[in-house]
């Protein structure tokens, strides 16, 4: 093609039977077209990925745009929650002393509780797992209990917990632990359990100890259980955090929503409902992302 | 040389699931010589893998032992080697740090880090994987990681070389390529083997000698047979030499005629 495309532009009417402006074109066209159709690929994709959720958001606001829009609705309408909240929305960097601070501050608090938390949830939860994972006797005596304590709720431990320990922060900590532990250890004893036979053969073969087993055969294989367990973890943790900071106060993204609620506030409410949400969802993502890359692409994202 | 390399002596197996106990294997006598290539083949379920395992220390045979050298075998230990079926390649190490694991462990005291080092890239040599040597597990196809799986086993340095089934899973083209690259070392290093093969045409292509097993349970061993062709051995020459014919029938009339599967002869 490209041979006659130049003998085209070269001598346009004594080479191919069609006028010098047509020859042109045709010289330019094959460039063009596979940017464009790139283009449009990616433009396709990208619709189809995002359009989906953007129609069901701009439905879903419109129909509670229309249900609260009538004098005398309990709950205010998008357009008013924006006005409402117009100040909380575009400045989550203000601070103004005690708890009134911007959305950023607040969870910021939030999520720092979350990761001591549930970093202690990890370690202890991991380790229990291993645990349980090889000997049935400590899973016979150990899962029983674990399968009921993990029905608890976050917040049926908080009062045993300001008990325990007297003052608000280490109670909040302590509920997050308890509420994320439990996945946590069950993923990770099923994930050991689960460790192909083939690899216990290859670690006798070779011989490795108890210790080099248990560091270069079961935790690297039980990864992907690992991860699965923390995921489900850090949704609990979050679910709890909100909860614990409620009945604890001071700040945080949880005690803001209750003082929002004391103050009528509900527009702020369903601003901080809609970042919890958000935060939540990437707290699961950055796990997730951990996992993959911990991994090495084996644990599914 | 008055004690065999390797012995099997009156091998028994049973296995018991709850009050049901199995007789998988009985009477098992076989000795191989030193760097002596013999396979075994049976239908399936005959405890060929069994009797491999048992040879491997993963099993311990309910009767008889096993002599390596004169002494017992009954651990695990990389002296045996094993060729896992499906590669058993660890997914979170890169082909490298398979070898490698192996290595470090077994001459972690005898050679330095650079002697290690080296020995595990002389082995991925051997099996031509040294390219690949960053690739992960599932990044490479499934003749490649039975390649790393034969590297992996042969840096132990075995003194005897188990495989099992190692080409059962292989498309036929990458097989053939395989049996050859076993063949050449096999030639080059003068190991040890026994191998656990479904597939008669391999039985004859590699060994010295074919194990025949009878159908279990209580399967025991029902013929040994000498293949006398002289190595190397080419597969293209060998489709036409007599003796290979008369091996391969020799084999095939022992697993089709005489020791048919019962099931399946049912059926």
């Amino acid at each position: 093609m490209p041979a006659v495309s130049k003998t085209a532009t070269l001598s346009p009417a004594a080479a191919v039977p069609v006028p010098g402006a047509s020859a042109e074109i045709v010289a330019f066209r094959p460039p063009v077209r596979p940017a464009l159709e790139r283009a449009g690929e990616i433009v396709r994709h990208l619709a189809g990925v995002i359009l989906p959720p953007l129609i069901v958001i701009a439905l879903s606001l419109f129909v509670w745009q229309l249900l609260c829009s009538e004098p005398g609705a309990r709950l205010p309408p998008p357009t008013k929650v924006v006005a409402d909240a117009w100040d909380f929305i575009v400045d989550p960097f203000y601070d103004n002393g005690g708890i009134d601070k911007g959305a950023f501050w607040q969870i910021s608090k939030s999520l720092g509780r979350v990761a001591i938390g549930f970093s202690f949830a990890a370690v202890v939860g991991i380790a229990l797992g291993v645990l349980i994972g090889q000997s049935t006797w400590a899973m016979r005596g150990l899962d029983p209990i674990f399968q009921v304590l993990r029905t608890v709720p976050p917040l049926a431990w908080l009062p045993l917990s300001l008990a325990g320990f007297r003052h608000a922060d280490p109670s909040a900590l302590f509920v997050i632990f308890i509420t994320s532990i439990w996945p946590i250890i069950i993923n990770t004893s099923v994930g050991v359990r689960n460790i192909p036979q083939d690899y216990r053969n290859v670690a006798a073969v070779i011989r490795l100890s108890w210790w080099e087993v248990f560091w270069k055969i079961t935790l690297p294989a039980s990864v992907p259980y690992i991860f699965t367990g923390l995921r489900i973890g850090v949704g609990l943790s979050w679910l709890a955090i909100v909860a614990a900071e409620m009945l604890i106060g001071g700040v945080g993204i949880g005690f803001f929503i209750w003082d929002a609620w004391n103050s009528s506030r509900i527009s702020d409410i369903i601003v901080a409902l809609v970042y919890i949400g958000i935060v939540g969802f990437l707290l699961d993502k950055l796990i997730a992302l951990i996992g993959h890359f911990v991994s090495h692409g084996v644990a599914a994202q | 040389m008055t004690q065999p390399y390797l012995k099997f002596e009156q091998i028994g197996m049973r296995f018991r699931r709850r009050q049901v106990s199995t007789e998988v294997l009985r009477d098992i006598d076989l000795t191989i010589a030193k760097g002596e290539f013999v396979s075994l083949i049976g239908h399936s379920g005959c405890g060929k893998s069994t009797l491999l395992n048992i040879l491997g220390g993963l099993l311990q045979s309910t009767t008889g032992e096993v002599f390596l050298e004169g002494k017992v075998v009954d651990t695990p230990g990389p002296d045996r080697a094993i060729v896992f079926q499906n590669h058993s390649l660890l997914p979170w190490l890169t082909v490298y740090g398979n070898v490698a694991i192996a290595v470090d462990k077994v001459f972690g005291s005898t050679k330095s880090r650079t002697e290690r080092h080296g020995w595990v890239m002389h082995n991925l040599e051997l099996v031509q994987m040294a390219q690949a040597k960053d690739k992960r597990p599932h990044e490479i196809s499934g003749g490649m990681k039975q390649r790393v799986g034969i590297a992996r086993a042969l840096a132990m340095q075995p003194k005897v070389l188990l495989m099992d089934e190692p080409f059962g899973a292989l498309d036929a083209l990458t097989r053939a390529h395989l049996q050859d690259s076993v063949m050449e070392i096999h030639a080059r290093l003068g190991n040890t083997v026994m191998m656990i093969t479904h597939d008669v045409d391999e039985a004859v292509l590699l060994s010295d000698r074919v194990v025949m097993m009878t159908n279990g349970p209580s399967a025991t061993i029902g013929e040994v047979l000498a293949i006398d062709l002289p190595r190397p051995r080419r597969r293209l020459e060998l489709a036409t030499d007599a003796e290979y014919a008369r091996c391969r029938a020799a084999i095939l009339g022992f697993l089709y005629a005489r020791h048919r599967v019962p099931a399946r002869a049912a059926a």
